[in-house]
């Protein structure tokens, strides 16, 4: 195996590494969300059998809470599981606004962790591309997490999913910090090697603070 | 015995505290390090559960922080890392009295609370 294939491949799993740490964290966050709050009815339950007047409002708020957690683990079960079926073939025609939409989902802790909004603006209609669905999740969080750098602290992303003459592309937008990235430190490899196995290219406009990423609509010889 | 709680869940945090508050622990919530930063200006604290990964500011940096403007202050973190030796590690590292996993277990956590303070 020569040593581009294994960086290549070590980038793969770093991606899927990152995804599945994260996702497991959130998955974390709601059990323990359902423990405490399971866990305090059973507090106040012990309280209202010694005689602690309680209202039964408070149980029933409690209750729906669980509810609540139970959908939003099942929620993140589901994308990520989509996320793990993007591997099941390896060149498959998708939807890119669903596929954005899957990646933003899955970026959604990172952006909050670094108090940045992700705002997309959905396409006026479907775009179907023939790609290879998961070098295309791994270049999508490559951008974003760039673009969130770029964007920086307090600020908003936006995101835009477009069919041009040039082919489908996705603008991520308001990237304040663009001006002070150097050209040599993006795309960096790991980016270049998607962007040729993907047919596709990456734009910076530093003036209007844009970062452009041109797909293929057909990567099929 | 005064407790704050930081941690962005908040229905996890809120309903933590009140935990606490029926076993006769004071306990507080916040949601952030900005506004752990804010409520300890008004009123002290013996001691702070942390949450180790929290939006724009780390558990660890918060730990510091509070622990320049109060140094009697203790600290237990917790988190929902999956690998509970390198987290227990980490939290060693960064002077903390206690870690703790989540989802979390009350009654270990009342204890600890308690052998820190010595009662």
């Amino acid at each position: 195996m020569s040593c581009q294939h294994k960086n290549n491949s070590w980038a793969g799993f770093q991606f899927f590494g990152e995804m599945s740490a994260s996702i497991s964290h959130e998955i974390k966050n709601a059990l323990a969300t359902i423990n405490e709050t399971a866990g305090l009815l059973e507090d106040l339950t012990l309280l209202l059998e010694k005689g602690k007047p309680l209202e039964p409002e408070r149980f029933k708020i409690l209750a729906g809470r669980i509810m609540k957690q139970v959908q939003r683990a099942d929620t993140i079960v589901k994308n990520m599981n989509r996320f793990a079926h993007s591997t099941d073939e390896p060149v498959k025609d998708v939807e890119l606004g669903e596929t954005l939409e899957l990646m933003l989902t899955l970026s959604e802790r990172f952006a909050s962790m670094r108090g940045v909004k992700l705002e997309p603006k959905s396409p006026l209609g479907p775009i179907a591309i023939t790609t290879i669905p998961f070098f295309l999740n791994h270049l999508l969080w490559l951008c974003v997490d760039f673009a969130m750098n770029a964007a920086g602290q307090g600020k908003t992303v936006g995101l835009l999913t477009e069919e041009t003459e040039n082919g489908p592309q996705i603008r991520f937008t308001r990237l304040e910090g663009l001006v002070g990235v150097r050209t040599d430190e993006f795309p960096t490899q790991r980016e270049k090697t998607l962007l040729d196995a993907l047919k596709a290219e990456l734009k910076v406009n530093t003036e209007a603070g844009e970062l452009i990423l041109v797909l293929s609509g057909n990567i099929s010889p | 015995m005064r407790v704050l709680l930081v941690d962005d869940e908040e229905e996890l945090v809120s309903a933590l505290a009140e935990r606490l508050s029926i076993r006769g622990i004071e306990a507080d919530w916040v949601t952030s390090g900005e506004d752990a930063l804010k409520r300890i200006q008004s009123k002290t604290y013996d001691l702070a559960l942390l949450d180790v990964k929290l939006p724009r500011m780390s558990g660890l940096k918060l730990k510091k922080l509070l622990q320049e403007k109060n140094a009697e202050m203790k600290f237990i973190f917790f988190t929902g890392h999956g690998s509970e030796n390198n987290f227990k590690i980490g939290s060693a590292e960064a002077g903390a009295q206690y870690y703790l996993a989540k989802p979390v277990n009350i009654d270990l956590l009342v204890h600890k609370m308690n052998e820190i303070f010595n009662k």
